[in-house]
């Protein structure tokens, strides 16, 4: 019962928001917009499996771990840079949370990319090998993710 | 008759001018209020972070052990102009290395400097305001054992006639309290997290809206606000508007990351990497003092 509930709210969810998806898309949002923020989405997963971890919210599960952390790895290896053509700023695409900056500091954003790719090594390096060292590489992880989100994406309620 | 109107007039203004420069004057600490007591340089680096400092006087960009180097630089950018952070490290010159323990508790608590100016609000003197003299005692223990920097100050770019420092003193009166923001019953860890947030860790300064004034509207505390910046919005953290747990407020104030494991940035970045110094149990008693703030008290 509990079970069918929770199911028949996530199809419900699912079919609003893919609803809402559409509903947007025949509008503006460009395919890039949509790929980059799947993207992001994607790394919010697999980071949260290891951030609940090193909460201690869920059971270390080495082999979890190490999956997860691979998986950011090979996110992290994906060509980012079609995913963000020019004029897709926040400015320019309602849907968009992306500064400017990505743009005029493509330099700077280069790095941050690089630097959330370095993070995520770090933390494959680690993440089957027991909790301790996991934890020990998360907060590096972490601020890759907000430190580009301090530049380049705008705050917003 | 006209001499009589003239010598009246004289009198008001005079009067005027009088009222006016009592009413701005700048105030400082009663005597001995921190300076008379002995600091702990091991509690006032957890009062440091706590108060966030290390998030404006850094140089912009540190991170790390780099974060202890108060540099100063940052901009601030607001309505009346962009503020710069100025060089707080121990240097006797460039910073304020010469200063003493009354010194420093008078410009923290009271917004007033060494030669008695009054300091722009952007320096949240009006949450220090609250903190208890121990804390601040404990704070000038730990800044004497923090590194020099010979970085030079950068001058705000204000115009008039925010940049009359005078003007000051009328805002203070409006707008620098002696009582909390959030009043009313709370247990005893929510009072523990009202004094972090309230007097050290200010976050009602981002995270409420400003009158015209620049004053904070405490009526509408934690609703949101305008980013400084410019773009983007500040969210709304009271009870109404954040529905997490307090677990969860109090994990993402360690590591950034928000119940769906978005992860912070704009200044709450730097937020966290202050509050993540603090042992868990401030943090949860933050966490339970937000989940008190409610709109419809
Ligand atoms: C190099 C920069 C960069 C890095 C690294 C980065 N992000 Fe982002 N992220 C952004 C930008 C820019 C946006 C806004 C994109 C837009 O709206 O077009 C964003 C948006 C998001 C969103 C919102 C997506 C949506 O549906 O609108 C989430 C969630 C997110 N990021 C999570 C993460 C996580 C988790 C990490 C680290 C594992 C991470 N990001 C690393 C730049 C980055
Ligand atoms: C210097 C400004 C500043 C201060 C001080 C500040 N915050 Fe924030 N806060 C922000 C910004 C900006 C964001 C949006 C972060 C983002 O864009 O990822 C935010 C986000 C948050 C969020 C997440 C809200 C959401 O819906 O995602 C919480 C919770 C929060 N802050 C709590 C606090 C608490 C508690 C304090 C005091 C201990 C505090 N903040 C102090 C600027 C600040
Ligand atoms: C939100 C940013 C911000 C925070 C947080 C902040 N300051 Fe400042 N501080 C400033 C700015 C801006 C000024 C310059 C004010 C002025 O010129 O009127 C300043 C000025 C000062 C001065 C006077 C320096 C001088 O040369 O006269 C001292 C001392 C100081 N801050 C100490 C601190 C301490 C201690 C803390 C933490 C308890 C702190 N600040 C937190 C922004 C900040």
């Amino acid at each position: 019962m509990q079970i069918s509930t929770t199911r028949s709210f996530l199809l419900l969810a699912a079919l609003t928001i893919g609803g809402a998806g559409i509903a947007i898309g025949q509008t503006e949002v460009p395919a890039a917009v949509k790929a980059r923020q799947g993207q992001m989405q994607l790394q919010s997963f697999y980071l949260s499996t290891l951030g609940e971890m090193a909460r201690g919210n869920i059971d270390y599960d080495a082999d979890a771990a190490q999956a997860s952390a691979d998986s950011l790895v090979a996110i992290a290896a994906m060509d980012w840079d079609p995913l963000w053509p020019e004029g897709t700023a926040t400015s320019e695409v309602e849907a968009s949370r992306a500064l400017p900056a990505i743009w005029t500091d493509a330099e700077g954003y280069a790095a941050a990319w690089d630097a959330f790719g370095t993070a995520a090594a770090a933390v494959q390096g680690v993440a089957g090998g027991g909790l301790d060292g996991l934890r020990a590489e998360m907060g590096a992880l972490g601020q890759s993710c907000g430190g580009c989100h301090d530049d380049y994406r705008v705050s917003n309620d | 008759m006209m001499r009589r109107l003239l010598s009246a007039a004289a009198l008001i203004a005079l009067i005027c001018v009088v009222a006016g420069l009592w009413l701005t004057r700048a105030e400082r600490l009663p005597e001995g209020a921190v300076a008379s007591l002995a600091g702990d340089a091991t509690r006032g680096e957890q009062v440091f972070w706590a108060a966030g400092c290390a998030s404006c006087h850094a140089a912009p960009d540190a991170e790390g052990e780099a974060r202890l180097v108060l540099a100063g630089g940052e901009a601030f950018p607001s309505e009346f102009g962009t503020f710069y952070a100025p060089n707080v490290s121990m240097h006797p010159e460039r910073g304020i290395g010469s200063w003493d323990a009354a010194a420093f508790a008078d410009a923290v608590q009271r917004g007033v400097s060494p030669e008695g100016a009054h300091y722009y609000p952007v320096f949240p003197y009006a949450s220090y305001a609250l903190a208890e003299p121990q804390d601040i005692a404990d704070l000038w223990a730990f800044w004497q054992t923090l590194p020099a920097s010979d970085a030079e100050n950068r001058p705000h770019d204000v115009g008039f006639p925010f940049n009359i420092r005078r003007g000051i003193g009328l805002w203070k009166r409006l707008y620098v309290h002696d009582d909390y923001a959030v009043q009313g019953p709370l247990d005893s860890d929510a009072e523990r997290g009202r004094y972090l947030a309230e007097a050290l860790s200010h976050c009602g300064e981002c995270h409420t809206p400003r009158d015209a004034l620049g004053g904070l509207d405490r009526a509408r505390w934690f609703a949101g606000a305008p980013n400084p910046s410019g773009r983007g919005r500040i969210p709304a953290i009271d009870s109404d508007d954040l529905n997490w747990s307090r677990r969860e407020i109090a994990q993402y104030l360690a590591d950034g990351f928000t119940p769906d494991f978005d992860v912070a940035g704009g200044h709450m970045a730097s937020v966290i990497a202050n509050l993540a110094n603090l042992p868990e149990e401030d943090r949860d008693a933050i966490a339970a003092y937000v989940q008190a703030v409610s709109p419809s008290k």
